[in-house]
């Protein structure tokens, strides 16, 4: 605990300033229900109200409390793109591990399947997906998760290409060792600097992409608030002058630049590499 | 000569098994939707005669084999088949829309690639500067700011506060070069915004690995000129990574229309796309996501291409 505030203390401002930026979004996500003066998706007063004491920023298309759907939101958005990055990198680096373990035909097959994935456009694979199993919330998860474990498949694969020709692996081998155990117990803690900061910007990646999804209305659907469906709806505003529709999109921007600060920190951190070039 | 013609070939020929793998994944997707299309479509309330009147019509009584052989040489004449939606011809609707897409990444083009090299360019020359951090805390800005948000931002301000350019792209065939120009200005002012940094960031990377090599050094330490170094030494090594980084953000740009497309209404194929989805309009989706996917591909297959034959280690081999 005192190395990591030591540690913390070390860190650069934009760092310290990600790190704040993630705690708050957690915290608002986490207490949403505490901290909101009105229920998810309740409707307390007209349509398009302006900030006022009663709203602080005032209502949506629906009559809906703006701050209240923010704090939803932060819950939803947030937590959906975690678990889908969760998924992904469960599925892409048991694969991209088995693949560097196994070698062989194993590692062809996985190899060429993430080929066939990477050469096509993420969103439009995800919109042809989307169509296939429907946008629901569970669909969502699952297609954006398994696109994105290509990416996350290719570097667990080479990170632990170069763990897996070590001794101690060759060691593990000869002992006797089933394929998990040398997977888990000696390949996998080598291999974890790399995976941690890509995850960060993965989530990254993963966050604008249901964004972007729930903006066209083809991610988490109505009512659950979330932050690139709120843009949707109120949108109209904006011609109006209004800038409270942005504040949803303001909100995607500034967690993904928190999120980056803090990634940027932990590879100079891990790696050691200085960026002078 | 041999070598180069020899690397090309084989280029091409994996571009084009990609193709063909991506239009079978494409195609056999949705054999795999679980359950029946034409009763996912219909619904449940429609009578077992309607259920099979519809798959005839849609060929769905056929072997997958022959249907997916039928579908891919329809493509490769032009014919798409037909609407689920509106039963039009698809190639019909595909047709206008997807040069208007193209129309909004060439423009876009033509503005973010010539800002973004020169940009680039200075940044690797006046590397660790002031100038230098402000690329990067750009990049960083751009990369996180989803693109709606900017193609709203500039909404508010060109738009509503000064009234300059219009809010929807509403544009139609009859429309002059330059009054369809005005019309895609704001669309295509957020796209350059959302690939400049990329694209600068490249050029930066390409630009700095370059000059560090050692026969840079050792042009530098015999004397010459600098800009002789740079046009003689620096320049036709740069050209590979430099081209390829604008064909390859071109590719982005095609893709990268369809959030765009649907915020300023403009009638391109992304927007097609999104509601063909929306109504679950298979074919329709089938073929926009093909056109996409083959013009993503052949796009960085040129880029590949381009950068083997600008290579000018592989024009003199030993």
């Amino acid at each position: 605990m005192v190395e990591f505030w030591k540690l913390l203390k070390s860190a650069p401002f934009t760092a310290k300033l990600g790190l704040l930026i993630i705690v708050i979004n957690i915290f608002v996500g986490v207490l949403a229900p505490v901290i909101s003066p009105y229920g998810e998706t309740e409707i307390v007063g007209a349509e398009y109200e302006p900030p006022s004491e009663q709203f602080w920023l005032g209502t949506d298309n629906l009559g809906r409390d703006m701050f209240t759907r923010m704090n939803y939101g932060a819950r939803n958005t947030i937590g959906i793109a975690f678990i889908t990055t969760a998924l992904a990198f469960f599925i892409g680096s048991v694969m991209g591990l088995m693949a560097s373990t196994l070698g062989g035909w194993v590692d062809q097959l996985l190899s060429r399947i993430v080929d066939v994935i990477l050469s096509i456009p993420t969103l439009i694979f995800a919109l042809l997906l989307l169509t296939i199993v429907g946008t629901t919330i569970p669909g969502v998860i699952g297609v954006i998760a398994i696109l994105y474990s290509a990416p996350v498949f290719r570097l667990a694969r080479a990170v632990s290409m170069n763990v897996v020709v070590l001794d101690f692996v060759e060691v593990a081998r000869l002992r006797g060792e089933g394929l998990w155990w040398i997977i888990i117990r000696e390949v996998l803690p080598n291999s974890m600097p790399p995976l941690v900061a890509e995850f960060g910007l993965r989530f990254c990646f993963v966050f604008l992409l249901i964004s972007a999804l729930s903006f066209l209305g083809l991610g988490i659907q109505p009512p659950t608030a979330d932050w690139g469906s709120m843009v949707r709806d109120n949108a109209t505003l904006i011609t109006y002058g209004e800038f409270t529709p942005l504040l949803p999109a303001a909100a995607i921007a500034v967690l993904t630049v928190g999120v980056n600060f803090v990634v940027d920190w932990f590879l100079y951190k891990t790696s050691g590499l200085r960026d002078d070039h | 000569m041999f070598q180069i013609i020899k690397m090309i070939v084989q280029r091409l020929g994996l571009g084009l098994l990609t193709l063909f793998v991506v239009s079978l994944i494409i195609f056999l997707g949705v054999e795999l939707l679980p359950g029946d299309l034409a009763e996912a479509i219909l619904g449940q309330s429609a009578t077992p005669e309607t259920v099979a009147a519809f798959r005839r019509e849609l060929k769905l009584d056929l072997p997958m084999h022959e249907r997916y052989i039928e579908w891919l040489l329809g493509i490769l004449q032009g014919d798409l088949g037909k609407s689920l939606a509106n039963g039009r011809e698809i190639s019909e609707l595909v047709g206008v829309r997807f040069s208007n897409t193209i129309f909004l990444a060439i423009v876009a083009a033509v503005i973010s690639v010539p800002i973004a090299v020169i940009l680039g360019v200075l940044a690797a020359l006046y590397r660790n500067s002031l100038y230098d951090r402000m690329v990067n805390v750009f990049t960083l800005t751009s990369i996180s700011f989803p693109e709606f948000f900017v193609a709203y931002i500039l909404i508010l301000f060109f738009a509503v506060e000064w009234n300059i350019f219009p809010s929807l792209s509403n544009v139609n065939p009859n429309m002059g070069f330059f009054e369809h120009v005005y019309r895609v200005a704001l669309p295509a002012l957020t796209l350059t915004l959302v690939v400049i940094a990329h694209m600068m960031r490249m050029t930066r990377a390409a630009i700095i690995n370059l000059l560090a090599s050692p026969y840079i050094e050792m042009a530098n330490l015999k004397g010459i000129s600098r800009s002789r170094i740079i046009v003689h030494h620096a320049l036709p090594n740069a050209l590979a990574p430099i081209i390829n980084v604008i064909v390859l953000n071109l590719a982005y740009l095609i893709v990268g229309v369809v959030v765009v497309e649907v915020v300023f209404v403009y009638p391109g194929l992304g927007q097609l796309l999104v509601d063909s989805v929306s109504k679950r309009d298979i074919p329709v989706v089938q073929a926009s996501c093909m056109i996409f996917a083959a013009t993503y591909i052949l796009l960085n297959l040129t880029a590949d291409v381009l950068s083997i034959v600008t290579n000018p280690r592989l024009l003199h081999p030993k």
